[in-house]
This record gives structure tokens, sequence and C-alpha cells, in this order.
């Protein structure tokens, strides 16, 4: 029962790192909070079953198709609406809060064009196996989650710490203008963040879509509420934060559901990151909070 | 004597106040030229409009033969224009070595980076030792040679270098001037600008004092040192 709850929580707590890295990666580099990640999820997860049930996709490329959606409509928000914020110096503020606008378009949009009801993967579309590994029930599904979300967290770790394009990301996290000096093209590097970090978003919504079955124009609120917890808890802006946290809520998520309450289990889940966050407020990788002049 | 930098008649705004009144001056090619003056005068903000971060209200900037008014920062920097930065601009989350492999970020030649980080090396070993540290955890010398050191791996024709003096310790400015020097030496022009208007002039083939965004004197280093406003204004009499 235990091993089996685990990999429940392995399974939520992967596609919730997923997430999560998208949303701190954009923070980190364009300092923006963008809460349009969520409603960015819920357009992967349509655009993945788009794809099967229109187009007859395969899974995988229904998978690769959601990612490119996905990814330019982040990389519109950054061109239409986060440069031109950029180019007046708005201050932090405004371009959440145009975020936010970004968000619910895309919901009712959602909504106006597939209905505000359930819809459903096809049960052929899904891959079908299972196989018991002791006492523990294991879906290839969940294995394809866990696997796909790993992998393209690996991939981007490696991308951010060994590459040069990872430097130069790290550079502007710390100062534009230093990066600017350094040769950086800083805006097309936004650009850039701004297309992976929605990808990354949108295929962390196929996920959910696949491992709960339910895709609704909603489903991108909770999931961005968890976002900014785990992101928090990890400390703002840093990568290995969002995997840690985003494993941790979904552990903590899955296991309080199982073991303490089935109602109760996001408020146990969101009170034990209350209680880290009064141990250190910082988040768990997040440098000490400095107070500019 | 081949002129590198050509500036006609160059204005930087910030909203409607003129930090830059029109400034006119030039750069030959492998001499070390150094504009002084107070704080506020505008110095660091020429050097941004020279580097592209700030948009020139008008005037104009040729390098190289080339108009570069109007490029964005990252191709100034492709050119051969590379700025070391005031307050020394280092990554402080970065390590020294991979502040130095970006400061080659718009080179492609491999080989030829490998070369330049040997050299820069070979310029400050102290880097070497301390390549995977933090570059946060040096000293403040340490970090003013990354910071030179990481715009050497730009390949740079002309080095714009904004008070590297600033906060350091007398015995370690002795030593950053000298490899100033040293670095022009080799063929490489450089522009400093310093609020230590001493030190600058002594190592300056030419020098333009600037006051509230104009060139009030243009001089070899030596007659400037020996003027004697230049004396009473910034060497305290």
């Amino acid at each position: 029962m235990l091993e089996q709850q685990l990999l429940n929580a392995l399974t939520l707590g992967s596609v919730y790192a997923l997430f999560a890295l998208g949303f701190t990666l954009v923070f980190g580099v364009l300092a923006v909070i963008n809460l349009s990640h969520g409603a960015v999820f819920m357009v992967g997860s349509y655009a993945a079953l788009a794809l099967v049930t229109h187009f007859d996709a395969p899974l995988w490329l229904a998978i690769l198709g959601a990612m490119l959606i996905s990814g330019t409509i982040g990389l519109l928000v950054d061109v239409l609406i986060l440069k031109p914020l950029r180019a007046r110096n708005a201050p932090h503020l405004i371009p959440m809060i145009a975020t936010i606008g970004v968000g619910i378009m895309l919901t009712s949009a959602a909504q106006g064009m597939f209905g505000a009801e359930v819809l459903r993967f096809p049960e052929e579309t899904l891959p079908a196996g299972e196989f018991i590994v002791g006492n523990v029930h294991v879906r290839a599904l969940e294995l394809a989650i866990v696997a796909i979300a790993f992998i393209l967290m690996a991939v981007l770790f490696t991308l951010i710490k060994r590459t040069q394009l990872g430097r130069a990301l790290r550079a502007i996290a710390e100062s534009p203008k230093a990066a600017w000096l350094l040769g950086i093209n800083v805006e097309g590097l936004f650009h850039v963040t701004s297309f992976v970090a929605a990808a990354l978003g949108g295929v962390a919504g196929v996920l959910i879509g696949l491992d709960f079955n339910a895709i609704t124009p909603q489903m991108g609120q909770p999931i961005l509420h968890k976002g900014i917890a785990v992101i928090i808890l990890g400390g703002m802006g840093d990568i290995r934060g969002a995997l840690i946290g985003g494993l941790f809520l979904g552990f903590a998520e899955v296991i309080s559901k199982a073991y303490l309450s089935s109602q109760m289990g996001d408020a146990v889940a969101f009170g034990l990151l209350f209680l880290i966050l009064l141990v250190r407020p910082s988040g768990l990788f997040g440098r000490k909070l400095e107070r500019k002049a | 004597m081949s002129v590198l930098l050509r500036v006609r008649d160059l204005a930087v705004a910030y909203g409607h106040i003129e930090a830059v009144k029109g400034l006119t001056f030039h750069l030959n090619t492998g001499e070390i030229t150094a504009l002084v003056g107070a704080n506020g005068a505008g110095k660091s903000t020429t050097l941004l409009a020279l580097s592209g971060l700030l948009k020139p209200a008008r005037g104009k900037i040729e390098f190289d033969g080339e108009d570069i008014t109007a490029l964005p920062a990252h191709q100034i920097v492709k050119r051969g224009v590379v700025q070391v930065a005031e307050g020394r601009a280092i990554l402080t989350t970065l390590t020294v070595a991979e502040n130095l492999v970006l400061g080659a970020y718009t080179r492609t030649d491999k080989a030829e980076i490998a070369a330049s980080l040997d050299e820069v090396y070979a310029l400050f070993p102290r880097l070497k030792d301390r390549a995977d540290q933090f570059a946060g955890n040096l000293s403040g010398g340490e970090q003013q040679m990354l910071a030179i050191g990481r715009a050497l791996m730009a390949k740079p024709k002309l080095l714009l270098l904004d008070e590297p003096s600033m906060g350091l310790a007398p015995i370690m400015v002795q030593e950053i001037f000298r490899t100033l020097v040293e670095i022009n030496r080799r063929g490489l022009t450089i522009l400093l600008v310093e609020q230590n208007v001493r030190q600058a002039l002594k190592i300056a083939r030419h020098g333009y004092v600037i006051e509230t965004g104009e060139i009030v004197l243009a001089d070899s280093g030596e007659n400037l040192l020996a003027n004697p406003k230049v004396e009473e204004a910034y060497l305290g009499g």
C-alpha cells in the first residue's frame, strides 16, 4: 500500500517539478512572475488531445506538438506583452498583472473552443501495459510520465550547468546589464527562455491530463497555485529548488490524502510548506533575500 | 597614427536631463586614452553609450571606420568594443572559470578561445588557482582582475574601463594599472575612465577632462598632469 502511494507521489511530484521548472526559469531569467503559466499548462493538455482526436496523431507526436504550441504561446506573450513592458521599465507588478490577463484569455478561449465539460483521451490512445513489481501495480503510463519528466529535467539541468547558453542564462539571471556587456543578446534569450518554459509547462499539462485522464479549461488554476508554492519553497528562480520542491509537494499531497484525510490533502500539504517557510523564509535553495537600497 | 574610435557631438539624456552634452573626441589605435573628471561629470554615461547600453540623444560613434551608434550592445561587443563596467560587474554566482569562458561568448573558435584562456591565466596566475571557486568569494582586487581577464576573453580591439581603481587598496591599484600598461604594450587600445586622475594620466598618452557633461581640456597625459588647472581641481593643489 505504501509502495503504491509512493509511486503515485513520484508521478505527481515529477509533473509538479516539471511545471515549476518552467515557472522558476522565467522568474530567474526575466524576473517576471508569469501567472499565465497555469493556462499554458492547460493549453498543452488540449493541444495534445486535439492532435490525438482530430489528427489521429500518435501520443509521442501529440506531446511534441503540444510543447511546440504551448512554447509558441509563451514566446508570443514575451514578444507582444512582456517586451513592450520591459522597454518602458514597467515596475514588477505590471507584467504580473498582464499575465493574469493572458491566463484569463486563454482559459476563456479554451472554454469557447472545447466547451466547459471534462474531456478525456480515448482509451486506446493511452499506453496500456501494466505490470506488478513486488506488490505494486505499475502502469506503463505512470512510468512514461516519470521518465518524460525526468529526461526533460535532466536535459535542462545539463544545459544550464554545462553549456555556454546555460552560463549566459545564469549571467542574465544575476545581471542583465553585465550580460549585455559580455555580448549576450539578452532580449533574444528572454524569448528563448519564454518558449522553453512554456513548452515545459505545456508538456506538464499533457502528462497530468494523461495521468488523471481529465481535461478542463480550469485545470491550470490549482496547479498554478501549487507551482507558486513550489518555487517559493525551493527558492525563487532556483531550478534545483523547483525539482525538490515539486517532488516534496507531490509526496506531501499524496501521502496526506492516503493516510490522513482525502479531503484535507491540500490543506496538509500547504500547511507543511508554510511551516518550512517559517524556518527558511528564502526557501530551500534561495539566496538570502537582500534588501536593495 | 590611425583613429580607432571617433565620437562626434555625443549627447546622452536621462529623461529631460542631459548628462552628456555633446562630446567630441577620438582614440588613436594602440594608445591608452584617459577620460577623467569628478563624480557625476558624465564619464560612465559616456561609456554606457559607447557600449550601446544607453541610446544617444544625438551624435555619432564611429569604430574602425564603421558607424556603431545605433547597434545593440551585443553586436558592439562582437565588433571588438568590450567594457569592464563600474563596480566590476562580475557574476558572483558563476565560478571564476565560468566567468572567463562566458567572456568569449561572441566567439566560436574553440582552439583560439582555449589559447586566450591560457593567456589570461598567465597574466593573472591567481585566477587559475581559484578557477573553480565562485567569483563572489574573490577579494576586490581579484574580482577586478577577473573582470579585466574576462573582457580580454572577448578578444577586444578596444577595451573600455570604468573606474578600475574604485574601492581597491593603493597597492592593488598599482598592480591593476601595471597590468593595463602591459596589456596596452601588447597592442590593445584602451579608454580609461577614472576619478583617480593622477594615476590615469600617468599611464595615458592622451587625456580628456570632462566637467558636467562637457570636455573642458584635451591634451597629452603628461601635459595635463602638469597643467595648473588640473592640479588645482583634481590633484589637490
